[in-house]
């Protein structure tokens, strides 16, 4: 039994907690987000210089490894500067479909441009009344020659405004909860019938709703064989699930250092409020729930990496998102309690960390989804 | 015991039902019900409507302009309120400085101030927290000097909710730096039109600019704008805290967000044919807040109780501010969870006065999770529900 990280992984996680605390700080990120893109394209360069866009990929394909372990790495230090650079839209999500679904001529095509950062993707799935049932799909994709014709809506569609490709998930037949009949394509952002609307979500990430209307792709733009796709789109999503876990991991970690930090410093009825025991015992329950949330990340995380059937996978991180979501919502929420009104203001990073972490809660399955998935797995 | 309203009590909701139907403006409710901020004007014209009725403030003296309700009525009256979505009037006049001047001020500044807080003529608004002083309030350093017939007010003042609409403030400020913190303190209302005060908005976490901090520097007060006597002020203003608590426990308002839960939730699809509603984790939820929210109307309609018969309202109305709070901040989370990701997009825009589109998001919905991160406030704002524990390990269970 052996928790430490390789020397590669210390490596890695070096690389990027350098990066976050030297260049990622509160006003940098603010500025970041307010732009028109929402990122910075100079960071985007960078983390591909660095070789962080291929940590999610195999080495067949040109990537890192493509370890989850490798993925928590990355992912937790971004947590920590709630970096905004569309990381997990376009490596972990798109990456993840073309690497699963992908002919090798598509992963030639593709996945070298997204490591070497000149591709964005985004990954068009959740539908208006799918909730998270990645199988409730009614957005249809149907044969027309040597084509398809796309229809329907999506929403949360995330690094939509500044993805070049759209993969999109279409069902090729069958009814709308139907494990069979759904597949993805690989569509250019800009084909003729796609309508976005594209907007800033709560915790500054960009994101779109898009509504393809009779958008005409060719047959080669299919990515794996026709409706067969669910499978390895749920495998994408929980790696997700996985990734945004071990990034609320860093940012939970960092609302606990700044919470303490403040209650020994702000002063109220003449001494530290950190000095009274009512908020002590609430700090110490904090540290307990990040303690619990890092261990049931890295869990999920080696099981990702071992020969496990897909149903144990796919149980692990059921339940690591849905504990670190009773984590995410307990730490976020005393947070603000603790600090009390600069929480609640637009100035103080802490306000920020709670809406990521409040998002995240949001993202791949909310805890009682993951409850509900675990019991049944 | 009987909680049974009498034939009278039932004739005046109805009069209260009927009134609210009639009279509380179209296309204010169309904003209520829709989620859309609601401005200045909208409180002002409401507020006009309900004084043209006498209907302003259920619990001043008759003499002032009060209504000389029962509890009972009063307790309806705000039920009905709530219930139909119609607001209450901002409490900065006529719940919070109102009672002070009526209680502690002189027949002068009676005449000069309450017509105009009941006919909303005069918008007001609160200076009490400052930067180093939130929950211990009593240690607050905006100082006035006396210099002739004039206070001269030095300081920051903070959280001053809706502060850039306000025409008047009313503030503590320390008026004797020796003596004990709580007895250097008085009560001064001052005019927002006076030079030396700087008004700088403060966005909160869904970035709108509901609070500010308010500047004075070398503002010069009329002596004449003291309420009572100079250095009692700390105790009006636990008076008025009093009155804050009033209607604190929030259950008319969480009654309605529960019922329009109850509905989004059952035409909201759980993703696998059925229905949020019928979501056995979902509805143990609803269920328990629901609990929660009916024992917290039974508390309040005890204390209300033991009121009408002439005690004052103890310190077990912190129970009130905590378990108010908590509920409506628990709404708040269920509202989220039934919008989902469609609670994420940040889009003021559609939320915002003349906008008709199509909302990104989901209806209503869309805007559940910024009305979460801002409803956090409750819980710290009246004295922080961790000062109502003190309150309540110190003067009820007298740890």
């Amino acid at each position: 039994m052996d928790f430490s990280y390789s020397d590669e992984q210390q490596m890695l996680q070096d690389s990027v907690q350098k990066f976050v605390y030297s260049q990622y700080d509160f006003d940098t990120r603010r500025k970041i987000i307010k732009t028109d893109t929402g990122f910075s394209a100079e960071y985007w360069s960078l983390f591909a210089e660095l070789g962080w866009l291929t940590v999610p990929f195999k080495e067949e394909d040109g990537g890192f490894g493509g370890s989850a372990v490798d993925l928590m790495v990355v992912m937790e230090e971004f947590g920590k500067g709630m970096v905004v650079e569309p990381f997990l839209a376009t490596a972990v999500l798109g990456g993840g479909l073309i690497s699963e679904l992908g002919s090798a001529a598509q992963k030639e095509a593709m996945l070298s441009a997204v490591m070497e950062g000149s591709l964005q993707l985004a990954t068009a799935y959740a539908e208006p009344d799918s909730r998270y049932n990645l199988a409730s799909v009614g957005t249809s994709a149907k044969k027309d020659g040597a084509s398809y014709v796309i229809n329907g809506n999506k929403v949360l569609v995330l690094n939509g405004p500044a993805a070049n490709k759209l993969l999109v998930v279409a069902r090729t037949s069958g009814e709308k909860f139907d494990r069979d009949g759904i597949s993805v394509f690989v569509v250019d952002a800009s084909a003729s019938g796609i309508s976005k609307r594209e907007y800033t979500a709560v915790d500054g990430h960009r994101a779109a709703e898009v509504q393809f209307n009779d958008v005409k792709v060719s047959a080669d733009s299919l990515l794996g064989a026709e409706g067969k796709a669910l499978t390895a789109l749920e495998r994408v999503i929980d790696r997700a699930a996985l990734a945004v876990s071990a990034e609320a991991v860093g940012a939970m970690d960092c609302l606990l250092k700044k919470t303490v930090e403040y209650t020994k410093t702000r002063k109220q009825f003449g001494v530290a409020i950190g000095t009274f025991q009512a908020l002590q015992h609430r700090m110490s329950e904090m540290f307990i729930e990040c303690q619990l949330a890092r261990s049931i990340v890295i869990m999920a995380a080696m099981k990702l990496d071992t020969t496990a059937s897909d149903a144990e996978k796919a149980k692990a991180v059921a339940a690591a998102k849905a504990r670190v979501g009773r984590a995410m919502r307990k730490v976020g929420q005393e947070s603000v309690q603790l600090h009390g009104g600069i929480a609640c203001t637009d100035e103080l990073d802490v306000g920020h960390y709670f809406k990521r972490v409040t998002t995240i809660e949001n993202l791949f399955g909310n805890t009682d989804y993951q409850l509900v998935r675990y019991a049944s797995l | 015991m009987n909680a049974d309203f009498t034939a009278e009590e039932l004739k005046f909701q109805k009069e209260v039902q009927d009134f609210l139907k009639a009279e509380f403006p179209q296309d204010i409710k169309h904003k209520v019900d829709n989620g859309i901020r609601l401005e200045k004007d909208d409180f002002v014209r409401w507020q006009k409507i309900l004084y043209k009725k006498g209907w302003v403030a259920p619990n001043w003296p008759v003499e002032y302009g009060g209504t000389g309700w029962t509890p009972t009525q009063k307790y309806i009256f705000a039920m009905e309120m709530g219930l139909y979505g119609a607001m209450e009037p901002v409490a900065f006049g006529v719940k919070m400085v109102a009672p002070v001047i009526y209680s502690y001020g002189n027949e002068e500044q009676k005449k000069r101030f309450l017509p105009d807080i009941l006919a909303s003529n005069v918008w007001w608004c609160q200076g009490y927290s400052e930067p180093n002083s939130g929950s211990d309030l009593a240690s607050l350093k905006t100082t006035a000097v006396r210099d002739g017939d004039h206070y001269v007010v030095n300081g920051t003042k903070t959280w001053t909710t809706l502060g850039q609409y306000a025409d008047w403030i009313f503030c503590l400020v320390r008026t004797d730096s020796t003596a004990k913190k709580q007895e250097g303190i008085s009560f001064l209302l001052i005019d927002m039109k006076t030079p030396g005060i700087k008004v700088s908005p403060i966005y909160l976490l869904d970035d709108e600019p509901e609070v500010n901090e308010v500047h004075f520097d070398n503002v010069r007060v009329p002596v004449e704008n003291l309420i009572g006597e100079e250095n009692q002020g700390w105790t009006y203003a636990k008076v008025l805290l009093t009155h804050e608590r009033t209607n604190i426990a929030q259950v008319p308002n969480s009654k309605l967000k529960l019922r329009k839960l109850r509905d989004l939730a059952a035409n909201t699809p759980d993703g696998f044919g059925g229905s949020l509603l019928n979501n056995t984790v979902f509805a143990r939820k609803l269920a328990e807040v629901e609990i929660q929210v009916l024992a917290l109307e039974y508390a309040e309609l005890r204390t209300l109780a033991a009121v009408s018969v002439g005690k004052a309202p103890g310190p077990e109305s912190s129970i009130l501010k905590v378990v108010g709070t908590e509920a409506t901040q628990f709404i708040d989370e269920l509202y989220m969870e039934v919008a989902a990701y469609h609670s994420l997009p940040h889009i003021p825009e559609q939320f915002a006065e003349g906008f008709d589109g199509d909302r990104v998001g989901k209806g209503s919905l869309a805007n559940s999770s910024n009305v979460y991160f801002n409803n956090r406030k409750k819980s710290i704002y009246g004295g922080s529900n961790e000062i109502q524990k003190n309150i309540i390990s110190k003067a009820v269970l007298g740890l």
